[in-house]
C-alpha cells in the first residue's frame, strides 16, 4: 500500500483535505487535543481499502478532460473572437490555439512535475514542486493518481491530461485582457514564463497533497505508535507526511475546481497586463463593438457545456459529489445569467444577449471553487451575487477607472473568482446546504464530514485570495517589463490600426 | 425617363417592391448602404461600452421609369416606406439620358 502510495499523484481539487489537517490536528500544537480524541478510537481496527482503478471513474475522467479542451477550443476562442473587431478575429483564435499547444508541451516537459510532485527542498515544498517527474519520468500506464476516496485511483496519465487542460485554459483566459494590441511573440514568451512562475506554483500551493490513503496510513501508523502517547519521532513522521502538501492546501483553503488557481490568477494577470500595456488605439473614441455576438454565444455555450468536465471532473470520480458539482454548474450559471441580463433590463431598458452570456460566465467562474462544497441553493446565491457584482465591475467600475481590459477578464474572472472563493467559505456550512469540510483522519480509511467555522474558513479563503492576487501581480509585472524591453509586448500603432489578422498573421477572417 | 433613387428602412423593402410591381415597374436595383440624416444614428451598449453608431443601415433602391410613371412611383414608395418615425429615408429623382438593354440592344423606353 505504501509502496503504491509513493507513486501516487497528488491530486487537485482537494483542498478539502487540508481542513482535515486542522481538524485532526495534524499540525503543531493543536495536535495534542485532537490526538486525544483520536486515541479513543485507537482500539478499533482501521483499514484502508485496497488501491484499485475504477473503469467508470477512468472513463468519466477521460471525457471530462476532453470537455475542458472543448471549453478552450473552440469555446473560449469563439467567445473571445466574437467580441473583437473583424480585423482581429483570427489573432484571438490563433492566440488561444497557440497558447493551448505550447502549454500542453510545457506541461509534460516540466509543468506537471512542478505542480504535482514534492520539492526536495522543504522550505520550497509548500510553494512549488520539484523536478522528479520532468518529462513525465516514472509515469507509465500502470502508475496511479489518487482521487478523493480511499482506495480509489485513476491512471496517472488521465490525471496528467486532466490537469494539463487546466494549465492550458488558464493562460488562454488572459488573452481577453490584451486582445487587439498584443505582440504575438512577446505574448507566447510571457505565457511560458507566467506558467512557470505563477500557474504551476499556484496549482502546487492549492492542489498538491498526498491523497486520502497516504493520510489514512499516516494516521494509522500514528495510532499504532500509541496515538496521543506516541513518541516524538512518530509524531514527527506523521507531521511530515501530512505536511507534504501545498501551502494553501495545508492552511485549509477550499478551491474545488480552480477559483484561485485558474480564475483569480488569470483575472489579476489580465488586469495588470492591460494596465501596463495601455489602452487600445482609439479606445473611448472609436466604436469597437463586438463583430459577431453569434459566435460569442456559440463560444459561451460551449464553455458552459465544457465546464461540466471542469467542475464535475475536478471531483476525479463519478459519484455523488460530481453530481453535486454538476447541478451547481447548472443553477449558479442560470442565476447569474438572469440577474445580469435583468440588471441591464432595469438600468438600461434592454436585456442584451451579451449581458446574458457574460452573466453565465460570471456564474460559472463563481461556482468553480464552490461546486463540490455548496448545495444547489447556495450555488444560486453565489450566482446571483457574482452576476450583479461582475455586472457592476464590467460597467461602472471599469468606466470609472478607465483601464482597457478589452474583454473583461478581470471583471468576470478576477471578480467572479474572488466572490466564489470567499463565498465558498460561507456556503460550505451545512446550515446553508453545504457539505461541510472533508475529513480523512478522524476515522482513517474513510471519508467523514467535518464541522465548519465560517469566520475561520472565510479568513482562510481570504488569505488564499490575497496570496494569489499578490503572487500573480508580481510575476506578471516582472515578466512584462523583462519581455517588453527585449522582445516587446505590444504591436506598433500602424499594425494595430490595420488589425492583427493581417499585420501579425498575414490572413483575414472573412473573405466575402 | 427618370432615375428614382430611394433610401428606405430595410424592413420596408418587400412592401415597396410589391407596390412598384403593381404599377408596372419591371426592374429594381437594391443596395445595402449606411448613412445618416436627421436620425443621426443611435447608441449601442456592449457590457459597459456605449457606442454612437452614426451610420445606420439602410437600403438604397434605384428604379428607372418613364416620366409619366414618376409621380405614381414616388407616391407608392412614400406610402409603403413610411412609418412616421424619424429615419424613414428620402427619394431623389434624376433625369435619365439613355438606357440600353444589353441582351437585345433595345434602347430608351423600350429597354425599361
Amino acid at each position: 500500500m505504501n509502496a503504491l502510495a509513493k507513486n501516487l499523484t497528488k491530486n487537485q481539487g482537494e483542498e478539502r483535505m487540508s481542513l482535515i489537517n486542522r481538524l485532526s490536528g495534524a499540525v503543531g500544537a493543536g495536535a495534542l487535543a485532537l490526538l486525544a480524541f483520536a486515541g479513543s478510537a485507537a482500539a478499533q481496527e482501521f483499514t484502508v481499502p485496497e488501491a484499485t482503478i475504477g473503469d467508470g471513474n477512468t472513463a468519466f475522467m477521460m471525457i471530462a478532460t476532453v470537455l475542458v479542451l472543448l471549453m478552450i477550443l473552440p469555446g473560449l476562442a469563439l467567445f473571445y473572437g466574437g467580441l473583437v473587431r473583424t480585423k482581429n478575429m483570427l489573432s484571438v483564435l490563433m492566440q488561444v490555439l497557440s497558447i493551448s499547444a505550447v502549454m500542453m508541451i510545457l506541461w509534460v516537459l516540466v509543468g506537471y512535475s512542478l505542480a504535482f510532485t514534492a520539492n526536495p527542498n522543504e522550505a520550497l515544498n509548500p510553494f512549488v514542486g520539484g523536478f522528479a517527474k520532468m518529462f513525465l519520468a516514472g509515469v507509465d500506464p500502470t502508475t496511479m493518481g489518487a482521487t478523493f476516496s480511499n482506495g480509489s485511483y485513476i491512471p496517472e496519465y488521465v490525471f496528467v491530461c486532466f490537469q494539463m487542460t487546466f494549465a492550458c485554459i488558464t493562460p488562454a483566459l488572459i488573452v481577453g485582457a490584451f486582445a487587439e494590441r498584443i505582440k504575438f511573440s512577446g505574448m507566447l514568451l510571457f505565457m511560458i514564463g507566467w506558467s512557470l512562475l505563477a500557474y504551476y506554483p499556484l496549482a502546487h500551493m492549492v492542489w498538491y497533497w498526498g491523497g486520502p490513503d497516504i493520510f489514512a496510513n499516516a494516521k494509522i501508523a500514528l495510532l499504532a505508535a500509541g496515538g496521543d502517547a506516541a513518541p516524538a519521532d512518530a509524531v514527527a513522521a506523521y507531521d511530515a507526511i501530512i505536511g507534504d502538501a501545498g501551502y494553501l492546501f495545508t492552511k485549509g483553503a477550499l478551491d474545488f475546481a480552480g477559483g484561485t488557481v485558474v480564475h483569480i490568477n488569470a483575472g489579476i494577470a489580465g488586469l495588470v497586463l492591460c494596465i501596463l500595456l495601455g489602452k487600445r488605439v482609439g479606445y473611448g473614441k472609436d466604436a469597437m463593438p463586438p463583430h459577431s455576438l453569434t459566435m460569442t454565444m456559440i463560444g459561451a455555450s460551449l464553455l458552459w457545456v465544457g465546464w461540466f468536465g471542469f467542475n464535475a471532473g475536478s471531483n476525479l470520480e463519478a459519484n455523488g459529489t460530481a453530481a453535486l458539482a454538476m447541478i451547481n454548474t447548472f443553477v449558479a450559471t442560470a442565476a447569474a445569467a438572469l440577474i445580469w441580463a435583468g440588471a441591464e433590463w432595469i438600468f438600461r431598458g434592454h436585456p442584451s444577449l451579451l449581458g446574458g452570456v457574460s452573466g453565465a460566465i460570471a456564474g460559472l467562474v463563481a461556482i468553480t471553487p464552490a461546486c463540490g462544497w455548496v448545495g444547489p441553493m447556495g450555488a444560486i446565491i453565489l450566482g446571483l451575487v457574482a452576476g450583479i457584482v461582475c455586472f457592476f465591475f464590467c460597467t461602472t467600475v471599469k468606466n470609472a477607472l478607465k483601464y482597457d481590459d478589452s474583454l473583461d477578464v478581470f471583471g468576470v474572472h478576477g471578480v467572479g473568482g474572488i466572490i466564489g472563493a470567499i463565498g465558498t467559505g460561507i456556503l460550505v456550512h451545512p446550515d446553508f446546504g453545504g457539505t461541510g469540510l472533508a475529513d480523512y483522519l478522524s476515522v482513517p480509511g474513510t471519508f467523514q464530514t467535518g464541522a465548519v467555522d465560517i469566520a475561520a474558513q472565510v479568513w482562510i479563503q481570504t488569505q488564499g485570495v490575497l496570496l494569489t492576487v499578490v503572487w500573480t501581480a508580481v510575476v506578471t509585472t516582472v515578466l512584462y517589463y523583462v519581455i517588453n524591453f527585449t522582445v516587446g509586448m505590444r504591436v506598433k500603432e500602424d499594425a494595430e490600426r490595420e488589425g492583427l489578422d493581417i499585420s501579425s498573421h498575414g490572413e483575414r477572417a472573412y473573405n466575402m | 425617363m427618370k432615375l428614382i433613387t430611394a433610401v428606405i428602412k430595410p424592413f420596408k423593402l418587400d412592401e415597396v417592391r410589391e407596390a412598384l410591381t403593381a404599377l408596372g415597374v419591371m426592374g429594381l436595383t437594391v443596395t445595402e448602404v449606411k448613412g445618416y440624416g436627421r436620425q443621426k444614428g443611435h447608441t449601442e451598449i456592449y457590457r459597459g461600452a456605449e457606442y454612437a453608431i452614426s451610420f445606420v443601415p439602410k437600403l438604397k433602391l434605384e428604379v428607372a421609369v418613364k416620366t409619366e410613371l414618376v409621380d405614381a412611383v414616388i407616391e407608392a414608395i412614400v406610402s409603403k416606406a413610411k412609418t412616421g418615425q424619424i429615419g424613414d429615408g428620402k427619394i431623389f429623382v434624376y433625369p435619365l439620358d439613355h438606357v440600353v438593354r444589353i441582351r437585345t440592344g433595345e434602347t430608351d423606353s423600350e429597354a425599361l
